[in-house]
């Protein structure tokens, strides 16, 4: 396969008078053109973070970030700051989650879709506004070329989320990360604009990042699913095989937290005890291991004194989890809870 | 069940005959939009809920489901009374507090309570625990000064905190810990009826199933009424048996579960439920077939005439922007508002309301026809509804 993103071994910790907080501990995973992973994770597990990263956004600050990032052959870690801005908003590009307080209250909409174009284009205002004009239609923007010269405020959230869209895509980058790109939005724009992306990477063959929390949004759209805890990936896998066979009680529990549209309504939904930790000083062995209700079954206490490594499956190529658990079968979780 | 003739006004009856909890007719809220400049007239409102009825039984709960702006949340604050409505009454245990001032309402307060959506922003971070959940108990003086901490410990212990933490602060606690200190206070004065906006929304995914659950063994164990209120259709489904569906200010479809989530008769309901992302569903074998809606919410200063959905609605015709859509009762637990009503694929091509309404399928009236009076207006259900397949009124037998 193509992967024109691989992410290697990266960490981006942050030093803190308390101590040294491991955002992101050891992540690699790998991207081809045209396809979409999905980052899933609670907030504080790292999922932005680590996609922070391959913007180089921890650049200037005081964030110690190791490993390697390599879009198209080019380790982004090691090069230059005016590289990095070269191909910040080029070739990688970001959808934030809030629209609002993403764009500048003070400037029109067209404008701030002008400037990303016009960094990377040696063209006058004219052509790019032009160009941003045919942007907006193409997200579906109602009468564009009316709507460019209207403010942030002016906009509609679902339209708003258009518009970041459009901002991101102007340029015609490889790699969209969107992180949270619909939490903001009611179901039904949050459709929309879920169908406008794949459309969109389906025409400009964009490899895409989805960030998110919601499992939903990650079926949908994702081809290949990374699920993140304390800071490292416990599962990575294809979509389907990973959300209809996990093997890994964190996912077990996440998907088995969450009501459906089709579940028996008798049934009680399944949580998974206690808080995320912290990140500070996570437990020793599988960060996991304090809220996990199967360490039991693992011999010894393998889970509370080493940390599993990320190994093959049992669901074909591609898929990796992290646990000591040697049968990846789903126990009866009504049974265990019960226990 | 048989057919009759009687005419879709009777008095309303709850199934089981007693008074229901809480009764809402035709609740207005209309909320004045000023202009600017010296001399702030009233230009226009915002019709954040423009005539709606429904009921909750003692022990019931009913889901309020729609987009933002759709007045779900105006709604579960007027029935708290934190706003006044414009119009309508609101009758909690047989009494309306629609209109009651504020000394009138304070012993309301303790059968009504609500649980807000944000548990940074909704508890005091200058107060401890202790005081937040405590406070309640004073103000209504409920138990002697001396009970009021062995109470407290006794509520963090059913919320499922640690009885010891009672002079702890908000920020020593995490989002689902303080979303339990938000249940807890609301818990205090034993509440008949609890208001939950949006009570899960803002929690991560594997506390959001904790604190579901512990909402749910409350309202079994204190025999709660709940009016939950949330856009997550999902949570919705799994907590509450009847659910309405709003959109701009009105109910469009309100019934049991299964109508809502099985038979769904209004598009915009239908629109609502194949948005909603589903992890098994998509799983397993792609997704569902979507019904895209296009474009975003009117403005509820100025909404459409007729029907509200008819700007964004694919079977939407002539006599939905002339005539206003009854909320129809059309099954046992199930209304509709919707001139087209239908399960999907079966949306009628004529209008099933006009011979109701005395109009054509323009929505012109028909002269000698007169509409049937009190059309809709019912804040319960009746033992008799239309029946729109077979276009007639038909009664329940075993009622």
């Amino acid at each position: 396969m193509d992967n024109f993103l691989s992410v290697r071994d990266l960490r981006v910790h942050f030093p803190t008078p308390d101590g040294v907080v491991k955002a992101t501990d050891g992540l690699s995973y790998d991207l081809a053109r045209g396809k979409t992973l999905g980052i899933v994770g609670e907030s504080g597990s790292g999922k932005s973070v680590s996609s922070s990263a391959i913007l180089g956004l921890h650049r200037g600050t005081n964030a110690q970030v190791s490993g390697e990032i390599l879009l198209d052959g080019t380790n982004l870690l090691t090069i230059t700051d005016e590289e990095m801005r070269q191909r910040r908003g080029k070739e990688v590009a970001m959808i934030f989650q809030d629209p609002l307080s993403a764009m500048h209250p003070y400037y029109t909409v067209g404008n701030q879709i002008a400037e990303a174009y016009r960094v990377h284009h040696d063209v006058n205002k004219k052509a790019a506004r032009t160009r941003v004009v045919e942007m907006l239609e193409l997200v579906g923007i109602p009468q564009p070329d009316r709507r460019v010269d209207d403010y942030p405020h002016q906009f509609s959230g679902g339209m708003r989320q258009r518009a970041m869209i459009a901002m991101a895509l102007i340029n015609d980058p490889s790699l969209v990360i969107a992180d949270e790109p619909t939490t903001a939005l009611d179901v039904t724009v949050q459709a929309q604009i879920l169908d406008l992306l794949q459309k969109l990477q389906r025409e400009f063959n964009t490899g895409i990042i989805i960030i998110t929390h919601d499992l939903g949004v990650v079926a949908e759209m994702a081809d290949d699913v990374l699920v993140m805890y304390a800071g490292k990936a416990v599962e990575y896998g294809p979509t389907k095989e990973l959300l209809t066979h996990p093997e890994m009680p964190y996912t077990w529990g996440l998907l088995s937290s969450v009501p459906d549209l089709t579940a028996d309504v008798d049934e009680k939904l399944v949580p998974i005890p206690g808080t995320p930790p912290s990140l500070l000083s996570p437990p020793k062995g599988c960060a996991f291991h304090p809220r996990c209700r199967y360490k039991d079954q693992v011999a010894g206490d393998l889970c509370v004194t080493q940390q599993p490594d990320l190994t093959p499956g049992s669901r074909g190529p591609g898929h990796l989890k992290r646990c000591h658990l040697t049968d990846p079968t789903v126990p009866n979780e009504e049974e265990v809870a019960r226990s | 069940m048989t057919m009759t003739d009687a005419a879709p006004t009777g008095p309303s009856t709850a199934t089981d005959g007693s008074a229901p909890l809480l009764d809402v007719r035709d609740l207005q809220m209309y909320f004045p939009v000023k202009s600017s400049g010296l001399i702030r007239r009233t230009v226009g409102h915002v019709q954040a809920v423009d005539g709606i009825s429904f009921q909750i039984e003692s022990g019931g709960s009913l889901g309020l489901v729609g987009e933002s702006g759709c007045g779900k949340s105006t709604t579960g604050r007027l029935v708290t009374r934190l706003y006044k409505p414009t119009d309508g009454s609101i009758h909690f245990e047989g009494r309306d507090i629609a209109g009651l001032g504020p000394r009138q309402l304070k012993p309301l307060r303790r059968d009504i309570q609500m649980i807000f959506q944000d548990p940074y922003g909704s508890l005091n971070p200058r107060h401890t625990v202790g005081r937040i959940i405590g406070t309640p108990l004073e103000i209504h003086d409920v138990v002697p000064k001396k009970q009021v901490l062995p109470r407290v410990q006794e509520l963090l212990e059913i919320v499922g905190l640690n009885p010891e933490h009672y002079n702890r602060y908000p920020h020593e606690f995490s989002g689902g810990q303080r979303q339990r200190i938000g249940i807890a206070r609301a818990l205090t004065l034993q509440p008949k009826l609890l208001v939950a906006d949006e009570p899960v929304s803002a929690l991560d995914v594997s506390i959001q199933a904790q604190v579901i659950n512990l909402l749910q063994d409350i309202q079994r164990e204190f025999n709660i009424g709940f009016l939950f209120v949330a856009h997550d259709l999902a949570v919705v489904r799994h907590f509450c048996p009847e659910i309405a569906v709003m959109y701009l200010g009105k109910i469009v479809e309100i019934g049991e579960r299964d109508a809502i989530y099985q038979h769904a008769n209004h598009p915009y309901t239908q629109a609502l439920l194949s948005a909603a992302p589903d992890v098994k569903q998509a799983a397993i074998g792609g997704r569902r077939e979507r019904i895209q809606l296009q474009g975003d919410v009117p403005s509820p200063i100025n909404p459409p005439s007729g029907c509200r959905f008819r700007t964004r609605c694919s079977y939407a015709q002539d006599i939905c922007a002339a005539v206003e859509p009854p909320l129809l009762q059309i099954g046992r637990r199930h209304k509709v508002a919707c001139h087209f009503a239908g399960e999907i694929g079966h949306h009628p091509a004529e209008p099933v309301t006009a011979p109701l309404l005395g109009v054509d399928r323009h929505g012109d009236r028909v002269p000698g026809t007169d509409p049937t009076p009190g059309l809709g207006t019912d804040s319960g259900y009746s033992d008799t509804w239309y029946d729109f397949p077979g276009r007639r009124m038909v009664r329940d037998e075993s009622a």
